[in-house]
């Protein structure tokens, strides 16, 4: 039972993180904690932008190249 | 037996897709719900996803799920992120889903809903879905390279160049037509305009307090700015019913279009992060939720179907808009069937955030599956209003009269009865002066919503903001996609002009970007304007020209599908890629040359060119022009359009030719000869 529950809650963690995920990849803003983790991982020496940075340089990359978008 | 009682389930959705599709199909004369159409939709897309893309999958691509995505290989947590398969399908749903799926089977209406929905079922299944699935696939095993530069690498650089050239004439096409669009639902219509107005200094506000105030904060703004939004709707309310405001928020067709031209330019100007990143925030949650507001809306109210499975008007000689079903209704339908922008999108970010490519089916294939329901829920809105509502809203005032007893007669001679207090009562149910003449499809695609969200939520009451809050939500991503459409086009026709002069290349030079976003605009603002002024209602001719121009781009992908079916050595199934490009090839030549030959002036350029310029030889004014110089400028136009025509088709037919050579020299080789980045095993998770 108590398992169950757990899992259950477990469960709701996953579809509010990947929901909130979503949104915020669907206006061109990955996760922040996935790029964290990615420089801890191979660039320790690197500094990691803050998370204002990051959403600047995002949005620069996302806007600034002129892609364009579907009809 | 255990792998019978596996496709025993699915035979039972088979079943009950089929019956749910004869049901919608068979019934003469008694009223269809249109959850009918719902299932038989539904049914139909699980069967061709849980079948047909397993097969594209595993027989056709061999998806091989030990191989490394570009997103591992150049992770950088930034552009190349592996993510979560759920996590990425919204991103590139939201990415597709646009106003195309949601105009095209509005304006297909008029030949009856029977005739669009098939389509729209057999086009995503063997054409649209099938493209968005194998481009990503092509991309995702080059290093999530775009569609120009994959066609670059397997045809060769001419080929490339042409579809380069044709990507940004298809562009201002979009611009133009969706700006068209937008000019419709607003002429004459100060609510409307008010609300609309009102998102400016909204998204402004938002862009400032991200950067400034609270930088970074998407969720908290995006809340804010949606309420504000819906303060500017009942706001619009108000100024609608103000003696003074109302009028100063009255605008005709060609004021809009001089002040939607001048925000083009001013908004294609402005550092991105002030008004181009909040507003896309705003449309984009905007966009999400409504299609999920008008699915629940619609299985929630199971709306009556009021309009004939087919009409006389499949026939051809509609008042939409022109020309027979075949090969029109391929073209006006192009999004929610097969477009071949999402092209564009499969080869854009989405390859680059790929965990595994065995992902493709489900993002590819799948979220095609999704953007053809939401032309679904759009055909059902547009089929459940009156149809004498319909057709009185779409059709231009040359054909039908202007005013609401001139169109009530016309249009209940037709076989639609509907009375013109019919038209007053439901101008006033959504708080507008007038429907008539309003072509473009968002307006009525609004009626229907209105009409089925209201009695979800608010009542008649509501019915007026339910109506405004459509118009603003197609409006808001509509000019979200103008401001971006004309950036991109800018950095195209910089690039393009660079090689001639290369100063304009410099995209860190205000005066080259003001003179190629002054030119892009003006690109754009001209089809524009002359879509407005067009007495046969502008949707008539520009719509088919995007029509045309978007499912060309779609043969061409599907082409260069085939080729690299090909050059894998996996010729024997290239007919999944080849047979919608050989049905998509035939829709579109068609088309086009009917566009330019067509005897019927109401369908044929030339024609229409002819009539206008015999006219003025003979020094009599056709209606509905009113001076030569009126005269002159519609013959021009038209051979302008002639043209255009004439260029797309040279474009694809090269590109195809390209292709057979292509396809030919793979056969002539006895190895492989298809340029993937070479095979490296995923790494141990």
């Amino acid at each position: 039972m108590r398992n169950a529950g757990t899992s259950l809650a477990e469960t709701g963690r996953y579809l509010t993180r990947s929901l909130a995920q979503s949104l915020r990849l669907m206006v061109g803003l990955p996760d922040y904690d996935t790029y964290l983790s990615h420089m801890a991982r191979t660039h320790p020496e690197q500094e990691a932008m803050s998370y204002e940075a990051f959403f600047r340089e995002r949005l620069e990359a996302r806007y600034g190249g002129g892609k364009g978008r579907c009809c | 037996m255990h792998s019978i009682r596996r496709h025993l389930v699915w035979l039972v959705v088979a079943v009950v897709g089929a019956f749910a599709l004869g049901t919608v199909a068979l019934a003469r004369g008694e009223a269809i719900n249109a959850l009918w159409i719902v299932v038989a939709a539904i049914c139909t897309y699980l069967i061709a996803y849980r079948y047909y893309s397993l097969f594209i999958a595993d027989t056709v691509l061999r998806l091989d799920g030990s191989r490394m995505t570009p997103a591992h290989r150049h992770n950088d947590g930034l552009d190349y992120v592996p993510t979560d398969k759920n996590v990425l399908f919204g991103h590139h749903f939201a990415a597709i889903a646009g106003a195309g799926p949601l105009v095209g089977p509005v304006l297909a209406a008029q030949m009856g809903y029977l005739p669009g929905l098939l389509w729209i079922l057999a086009g995503v299944v063997f054409a649209g879905a099938v493209q968005d699935f194998i481009i990503l696939f092509i991309s995702t095993r080059r290093d999530g390279r775009s569609l120009g530069d994959l066609i670059k690498q397997e045809m060769g650089t001419v080929p490339g160049m042409i579809a380069l050239f044709g990507t940004f004439m298809i562009m201002i096409i979009i611009l133009a037509v969706l700006a068209l669009i937008v000019v419709k639902a607003l002429a004459e219509s100060p609510w409307g305009t008010f609300t609309v107005a009102a998102t400016i200094p909204v998204a402004l506000f938002m862009g400032v307090y991200l950067r400034y105030i609270r930088p970074g904060r998407i969720g908290e703004i995006s809340v804010i700015g949606f309420v504000l939004l819906m303060a500017a709707i009942f706001g619009g309310q108000a100024v609608s019913q103000s003696p003074v405001w109302g009028p100063m928020f009255t605008f005709d067709g060609k004021a809009l279009t001089w002040m939607l031209v001048g925000y083009g330019f001013i908004a294609a100007s402005l550092p991105v992060w002030l008004l181009l990143a909040p507003r896309d925030y705003l449309s984009t949650f905007l966009k999400i939720g409504t299609i999920i507001a008008l699915a629940i809306g619609i299985v929630f109210v199971a709306p009556t179907l009021q309009m004939p499975a087919v009409t006389q008007f499949a026939q051809g000689n509609g008042p939409v808009w022109s020309g027979n079903l075949f090969p029109f209704l391929f073209i006006t339908i192009a999004c929610g069937a097969v477009s071949g922008f999402h092209a564009l999108i499969s080869s854009g970010t989405t390859p680059k955030m790929l965990d595994n490519e065995t992902h493709a089916r489900y993002i590819g294939y799948g979220g095609m599956l999704a953007e053809s329901f939401v032309a679904v829920m759009a055909l059902v809105a547009a089929a459940c209003i009156d149809p004498g509502v319909y057709f009185a809203m779409n059709s231009p005032a040359a054909l039908v009269g202007s005013t609401p007893e001139a169109v009530a007669a016309t249009i209940s001679g037709w076989g639609f009865a509907v009375t013109p207090d019919m038209l007053l009562q439901t101008a006033k149910d959504v708080g507008e002066t007038t429907i008539l003449g309003r072509a473009g499809g968002a307006p009525t695609l609004a009626v229907g919503m209105a009409h089925i969200l209201h009695q979800v939520i608010g009542g008649q009451a509501m019915m007026a903001f339910w109506y405004h809050f459509a118009i603003l939500f197609e409006a808001l991503f509509i000019l979200t996609a103008v401001d971006a459409g004309t950036r991109a086009g800018r950095f195209m026709l910089q690039d393009l002009m660079g090689s001639f002069v290369p100063a304009l290349k410099r995209t860190d030079s205000l005066p080259a970007n003001l003179i190629a976003t002054f030119l892009c605009v003006a690109a754009w603002g001209y089809f524009l304007y002359q879509g407005v002024v067009d007495p046969l209602g502008g949707i008539n001719t520009l719509w088919p020209l995007f029509g045309i121009s978007n499912q060309m781009l779609a043969a061409v992908a599907l082409m260069l599908g085939v080729v690299v079916l090909f050059r894998m050595k996996r010729e024997r199934y290239a007919w999944v890629a080849a047979a919608p490009a050989a049905w998509l090839l035939i829709c579109t030549l068609t088309a086009g040359w009917l566009k330019i030959f067509s005897p019927d002036p109401k369908v044929g350029f030339l024609a229409h060119a002819a009539k206008y310029a015999d006219g003025l030889a003979q020094g009599v004014l056709i209606a509905p022009a009113k001076t030569p110089e009126a005269m002159s400028r519609i013959v021009f136009n038209d051979r302008l359009d002639a043209g255009l025509c004439a260029l797309f088709i040279f474009v694809v037919l090269s590109v195809l030719f390209y292709s057979v050579r292509s396809c030919l020299a793979a056969r002539r080789a006895n190895h492989p000869t298809a340029r993937e980045t070479p095979f490296e095993p995923m790494a141990a998770a």
